[in-house]
C-alpha cells in the first residue's frame, strides 16, 4: 500500500523480483500502514493465525501415530498418550488448542461487532471470516469424533442425525454421510479425511481474509476512515509486530496453564470411555464452543425448524453488513448500540450456559427467550437503531479525538518523528 | 496499562464461565483427602503407588482389566518405580499365550516386561457372564473417564452403606451414595485388613482406597510428573520473555505518542 514503487537493492533481488514479486510482497507486509490507535482487541488476528499453525503442526504429527479405525482409534490415542515421545504434549496442545482457537475467534468476532469492522468497505473480509468460522466448527466437530470415545460417537450420532430432518431426502443423506446405517467405521475414516482437509481450506481462506483486509486497511477503535500512510498510521513492522508478539505471549501463558495443569477440564469425562453403540451417555453435550448453537437447536420443538434456526443463527451474521443500517462504525460513538451490544454478549453467554444444561423446565424457557432475543437483535434492533439512534460527533482524525477539540500538540510533535522513521 | 487489565479480566471471566458450564451435576460432596499429585509441582507418592499396585493386583485385578498398561511401565520414571528386577519378577508371575512357534503351535510362557497387563477375562462377554451382567470397566483411564476424577473414585470406594428407607435393591445390587443413580453392581471391594501390605503399612479401607486411587491416577496420566515439570519451565520461560517483549514494545512505541 506504500505510495512509492519498491525496488530491491541487489541485482539478484531485482532479477528475482521482476519474475516473482515476493520481495515486493514482503515489503508491502512490513510497511503496511496500520492505524496507530489499535487496541489489544486487534491482536487476536495474529493470535488466530498462530492457533491455526499450531493446530496444523501438532495435528500433522498426531496423524502419524493415530489410526482411523473404529476398533483401534481409541487405543491408538492411548498409545500416543503413553508411548509416543511427548505424545501427551502434542495431544493436549491439539485438544486444548481447539478451545483456545475458539476463544480467540469469539473475541475476534465480538471485536468486529463492537467496532463495526464488518461495514463498508469491509463486507468481503467479514463474509470470508464467517466461512472460516463455519469451517472451524466443522473441523472441530470432526476432530472431536476421532478419539472414538463415548461423546465422540454419540455427538457424531446426534449431529449427523440432524440431516435426517431435511424433508424427502433427509434419510438418504444421513445414510450417505454415515457410509452405512449408523455411525461406524466408514463414518470415522471419512471424518478423519475431512478433518485433515479442512484446516488447509481454512489456511487458504485466511490468506484471502488478509488480502481483503489489506485493500481498505484496518478499521480502528474510532471507526473513521483515515489516510494511509499518514500521521495516523504506523508501519506494521516493528510497531504492530512487537505488540502482536506481546499479546500472543500473554495468550500462550493462558494456553500453557490449560495444557500443563488442567488439560482435561474443557473436555468431557465420558470421552475417555471407548465408544459403545449400545450404551447412551446420560447427557450428550457438545464442546463448550458449540453450546450456544446447541441451545438454539434444542429451543425449537420441531426438529427441522430447530436445524433451520441453528443454521440461520450463523448465516444471519453474513447479512450483518446490510442489517446494521447505521453509517457510524464504532460503538464508541453509538450510545444506544453500545448497550444492546453488551446485552447480546450476555445473551450468547446465557445461551452457552443453558446449552450445557438439560433441555427442560426453566432452562428450556430461558433458551427460548434467549434465542428469540438473538434473532431480534439482528433482525429488529440493528436495522431500527441505525435509523433512530442519535450518534455522538465523530472526530476528524485519530490524532484529533473529538470534533472541534484542540489538536493534541504532543501527538502532533511525535508524528514528525514517525514520518522520519517511515522514510 | 488499563487495557492490559481489561484483557486479563476477560480471560479470567471466560475461564470461569467455561468451568462452570462443565461442573453442573448434583451429587454429595466428595470425601476430602490430600493428593500429592495436585498443584504446580504435584508428584506421585512413590510408596503409595507401589502399595496401590498391590491393591490392584490382589483385589481389583480379579475382575478389572488394565489393558493399556505394560509391565515395563511399573519400572518407568514418574510411576511406582519398581526396580527393573522387581518389575521383571512381577511380569514373570503372570502367564501369557504366545505363538505360533516354528511348528505352528501356540504356547504359554511367563510374561515379560514388554507384555500388556494380563486381563482377567478373555472377552467382554465372559466378564459380563461372571459379574451378573455388569461389565467391570477397564481401569487404565478410569480416573479420567469419571467426573470428579480421583476424588470420585476414592469416595466411591468408601461410599458403600445400607440403603436408606424406601430404596429397594435387587439381588447383586449394592447401595453407594456416590454412584450415578446410587445403585452399583460391584460389592464393596475393600475392607480393613483385606490384604497385607508388603511394606508393613496398616491396610485400612481408607489407606487402600487412597493407594489404589493414586495408582489409578498414575495409570490414567503416566506422564503427569513430567507434564508438571515441563509446564513450570514453559510458563516461567514465557513470563520472562513476555516481560522482555513488553519493555521492548514500550521502547519502540515511545517513538510514537500513542498508548500501548
Amino acid at each position: 500500500m506504500s505510495n512509492h514503487e519498491y525496488t530491491p537493492s541487489s541485482k539478484f533481488g531485482k532479477w528475482f523480483n521482476d519474475r516473482l514479486p515476493l520481495l515486493t510482497l514482503a515489503n508491502h507486509l512490513t510497511d503496511y500502514p496500520t492505524p496507530k490507535n489499535l487496541n489489544y482487541w486487534w491482536t487476536f488476528g495474529g493470535i488466530l493465525t498462530f492457533c491455526l499453525i499450531t493446530q496444523i503442526v501438532t495435528g500433522l504429527v498426531l496423524a502419524m501415530h493415530y489410526i482411523a479405525h473404529a476398533d483401534m482409534a481409541f487405543s491408538s490415542v492411548e498409545h500416543i498418550m503413553r508411548d509416543v515421545n511427548y505424545g501427551w504434549l502434542l495431544r493436549y496442545v491439539h485438544a486444548n488448542g481447539a478451545s483456545m482457537f475458539f476463544l480467540a475467534v469469539y473475541i475476534h468476532i465480538f471485536r468486529s461487532l463492537f467496532y463495526g469492522s464488518y461495514k463498508s468497505p469491509r463486507e468481503i473480509i467479514w463474509i470470508l471470516g464467517i466461512i472460516i468460522y463455519l469451517l472451524m466448527m466443522a473441523a472441530a466437530f470432526m476432530g472431536y469424533v476421532l478419539p472414538w470415545g463415548q461423546m465422540s460417537f454419540w455427538g457424531a450420532t446426534v449431529i449427523t442425525n440432524l440431516f435426517s430432518a431435511i424433508p424427502l431426502v433427509g434419510e438418504s443423506i444421513t445414510t450417505w454421510l454415515w457410509g452405512g446405517y449408523s455411525v461406524d467405521n466408514p463414518t470415522l475414516t471419512r471424518f478423519f479425511t475431512l478433518h485433515y482437509l479442512i484446516p488447509f481450506l481454512i489456511l487458504g481462506l485466511v490468506v484471502l481474509h488478509i488480502w481483503a483486509l489489506h485493500v481498505p486497511g484496518n478499521n480502528n477503535p474510532v471507526g473513521i476512515d483515515i489516510k494511509k500512510p499518514s500521521k495516523d498510521t504506523v508501519p506494521f513492522h516493528p510497531y504492530i509486530v512487537i505488540k502482536d508478539a506481546f499479546a500472543l505471549l500473554m495468550f500462550c501463558i493462558v494456553f500453557a496453564l490449560f495444557v500443563f495443569y488442567q488439560p482435561n477440564i474443557l473436555g468431557h469425562a465420558d470421552n475417555y470411555i471407548e465408544a459403545d453403540p449400545l450404551v447412551t451417555p446420560a447427557h450428550i453435550v457438545p464442546e463448550w464452543y458449540l453450546l450456544p448453537f446447541y441451545a438454539i437447536l434444542r429451543s425449537v420443538p420441531d426438529k427441522l425448524m430447530g436445524v433451520v434456526a441453528m443454521l440461520s443463527a450463523i448465516l444471519i451474521l453474513a447479512a450483518l453488513p446490510w442489517l446494521d443500517t447505521s453509517k457510524v462504525r464504532s460503538a464508541v460513538f453509538r450510545p444506544l448500540f453500545r448497550q444492546f451490544y453488551w446485552i447480546l454478549v450476555a445473551d450468547v453467554l446465557i445461551l452457552g450456559y443453558v446449552g450445557a444444561m438439560p433441555a427442560e423446565g426453566l432452562y428450556l424457557l430461558i433458551a427460548r427467550v434467549a434465542t428469540a432475543y438473538y434473532f431480534a437483535h439482528f433482525l429488529i434492533i440493528l436495522p431500527v437503531l441505525g435509523w433512530k439512534e442519535k450518534t455522538t460527533p465523530l472526530p476528524l482524525s485519530i490524532t484529533e479525538p473529538v470534533l472541534g477539540g484542540s489538536p493534541n500538540l504532543a501527538a502532533a510533535r511525535s508524528d514528525e518523528k514517525i514520518e522520519k522513521t517511515i522514510k | 496499562m488499563r487495557k492490559l487489565k481489561n484483557i486479563f479480566f476477560v480471560l479470567i471471566f471466560s475461564v470461569i464461565v467455561l468451568n462452570s458450564s462443565n461442573s453442573a451435576e448434583k451429587s454429595p460432596p466428595f470425601l476430602e483427602t490430600k493428593w500429592t499429585f495436585k498443584g504446580l509441582f504435584g508428584k506421585f507418592d512413590r510408596a503409595s503407588l507401589q502399595r496401590g499396585y498391590q491393591v490392584y493386583t490382589e483385589v481389583c485385578a480379579s475382575c478389572h482389566s488394565m489393558k493399556y498398561l505394560t509391565y515395563r511401565n511399573l519400572a518407568e520414571k514418574g510411576g511406582p518405580e519398581f526396580s527393573e528386577a522387581e518389575a521383571k519378577a512381577i511380569a514373570a508371575s503372570f502367564e501369557v499365550t504366545d505363538g505360533p512357534d516354528s511348528t505352528g503351535e501356540m504356547f504359554v510362557r511367563p510374561a515379560k516386561l514388554s507384555d500388556k497387563f494380563v486381563m482377567p477375562y478373555a472377552n467382554e462377554q465372559e466378564a459380563k457372564a461372571a459379574n451378573g451382567g455388569a461389565y467391570p470397566p477397564d481401569m487404565s483411564v478410569l480416573v479420567k473417564a469419571r467426573k470428579g476424577g480421583a476424588d470420585y473414585i476414592y469416595s466411591l470406594l468408601l461410599g458403600y452403606s445400607e440403603p436408606p428407607e424406601g430404596v429397594e435393591l435387587d439381588d447383586g445390587v449394592y447401595y453407594n451414595k456416590y454412584m450415578y443413580g446410587n445403585k452399583i453392581k460391584m460389592p464393596a471391594p475393600l475392607s480393613d485388613d483385606l490384604i497385607e501390605y508388603t511394606d508393613g503399612t496398616k491396610a485400612t479401607a481408607e489407606q487402600m482406597s487412597k493407594d489404589v486411587t493414586n495408582f489409578l491416577m498414575w495409570s490414567a496420566e503416566p506422564h503427569l510428573e513430567q507434564r508438571h515439570k515441563t509446564g513450570f519451565r514453559v510458563i516461567a520461560y514465557l513470563i520472562i520473555l513476555t516481560v522482555l517483549v513488553y519493555f521492548t514494545m514500550k521502547k519502540i512505541w515511545s517513538r510514537v505518542e500513542s498508548k500501548v
